[in-house]
């Protein structure tokens, strides 16, 4: 059973042909790394699956309601008005949830990302890497059945990449969204993907569609194992299969 | 040592000038009504300064009525135009029109329909009119700048035109509305000296008019008197809203 699904979509625009033909099923639970090429089509792809843009042809599906899906940006995009507290409990807000109730979820949610004691900040207070955690604090708030991440660590250094993508793994652990995010970076779609759906150059089709073997949340030294490498390695051939064909 | 000099070479360079003026003036007999030295300048200031003090502040506070009326027209206004893409294309041929004319050749015909007996509302007319357009703009611009990233969350989570305006717009305004004014109170108390100068009569107290005064009985130190004063208060006004625009900006992020 699939939270979401695109059949045979394409996506043009004034300039051509963006995305596609594409067909992508994400399963409830799995966690499904995109990755190609610059201008392949990438976050295009993951609009489709937030519903946020329709295909020019071809079909989305979606399970997942409205509420029930949630969007970490690659920017933080916070509002700089509004405490961490206000910006986390805004999506229940708009949902019509009272505000003392949108709080205290809100304040939860903001603990389940390690940020106990920031409720107050406000985002020019926090680091680039905090300020992710909020963000995705306010993804999580709404428990989503489908949580799509459009490069959220690009930004970030190696270290706070590193230790997000094990605090996203964990979280996943926890209540078991399905998962789809974006990346450039190989390494980081095959530590925390199930899945690794590879697309060529644009227009993006798929190029490979890649089982990721082992657990989630990944256990300590799974980035030096050989079967880690050995998919690092099938991925990669396959992307620069993808660039040049 | 750098900060020292930094804060001290504008003051050292004003006070070269009014030494080089005042020797100028003295050394070379030149008539105090064409070119009074800036001691004569400062005495005149010193004696006319309860007047020139009570003219600012009717020049001061017609200004300062002005930007209220123009802050709250030209916000309803940027309001309604970003609400409604039409109501906008149908408010800017005029919006531009008037904006390019300068105020004082709109000033007469404003004087004209204020009436002989209320110069003071031909003032505010105009300070509102040319205090009008930084807020309106400001505002418009304001309206539309919120972060596109946001605008596709508020989408994802269904919220309705007004919670995206009053939760996402109106918020995301704020610096702009923030420099708009700053920008309009300056503003205003031009408007106000142009209608002052169009108006002409003694019924205006105004600092325009202190200066005009004075021109006619050919009190050349007084006019420039009223001109310090007049700057003065510029500079005043300036840097009070250059602070209200930082503590405001200080609450709108937190720091």
């Amino acid at each position: 059973m699939s939270v979401v699904a695109l059949t045979a979509v394409e996506v043009d625009y004034d300039r051509g042909r963006a995305l596609g033909p594409l067909d992508l099923a994400v399963g409830a639970g799995e966690t499904v790394a995109i990755v190609g090429p610059s201008g392949c089509g990438k976050s295009t792809a993951l609009r489709l699956l937030a519903g946020l843009e329709a295909p020019t042809r071809g079909q989305v599906v979606r399970a997942a309601g409205r509420g029930e899906t949630a969007v970490v940006f690659q920017a933080p995009t916070l509002a700089p008005w509004l405490s961490a507290r206000a910006n986390v409990a805004l999506p229940l807000e708009l949902a019509g949830v009272r505000r003392d109730e949108a709080c205290a979820r809100a304040d939860e949610a903001l603990g389940r990302v390690g940020l106990a004691g920031a409720e107050a900040a406000r985002p020019v207070q926090l680091s680039g890497g905090m300020a992710m955690r909020v963000s995705l604090a306010r993804a999580l708030v709404t428990a989503p059945r489908l949580l799509l991440l459009d490069e959220p660590f690009a930004a970030l250094d190696e270290i706070t990449r590193r230790t997000l993508a094990d605090d996203v793994l964990a979280l996943w652990a926890a209540t078991r969204p399905a998962i789809v995010f974006v990346t450039h970076n190989v390494e980081e779609a095959v530590y925390m993907a199930s899945r690794v759906v590879v697309l060529t150059r644009g227009p993006g089709r798929i190029a490979a569609d890649v089982e990721v073997e082992g657990p989630l949340p990944r256990p300590p030294g799974f980035r030096t194992g050989a079967a880690f490498r050995a998919t690092v390695e099938t991925v990669s051939a396959a992307l620069a299969e993808g660039s040049t064909g | 040592m750098n900060r020292a000099v930094n804060l001290l070479a504008p003051w050292l360079l004003i006070a070269v000038l009014l030494a080089v003026w005042e020797a100028a003036c003295r050394l070379r007999d030149i008539p105090v009504y064409f070119l009074p030295p800036p001691s004569a300048i400062a005495d005149s200031l010193v004696t006319d300064l309860p007047s020139l003090a009570a003219a600012a502040w009717y020049t001061l506070s017609k200004a300062l009525v002005a930007l209220v009326i123009a802050s709250v027209v030209a916000q309803i206004l940027a309001l309604a135009v970003v609400v409604s893409g039409v109501l906008e294309r149908t408010v800017q041929p005029i919006a531009v029109v008037l904006q390019v004319t300068p105020v004082i050749a709109i000033a007469p015909i404003v004087n004209i329909w204020a009436g002989v007996d209320h110069p003071e509302r031909a003032l505010i007319g105009l300070a509102s009119i040319v205090a009008f357009f930084p807020v309106y703009s400001g505002a418009v611009t304001g309206l539309r700048s919120a972060d596109p990233d946001l605008v596709r969350l508020f989408d994802l989570y269904d919220a309705g035109r007004l919670q995206k305006l009053l939760r996402l717009r109106l918020p995301s305004a704020v610096p702009f509305l923030l420099e708009g004014h700053k920008v309009a109170a300056g503003l205003a108390i031009v408007g106000a000296v142009v209608a002052e100068f169009v108006s002409g009569s003694g019924k205006v107290q105004g600092l325009a008019w202190r200066i005009l005064d004075a021109g006619n009985r050919l009190q050349t130190a007084k006019m420039f008197a009223a001109l310090v004063v007049l700057g003065a208060m510029g500079v005043a006004l300036y840097a009070l809203l250059q602070a209200a625009e930082r503590a405001g900006l200080r609450w709108w992020r937190g720091r």
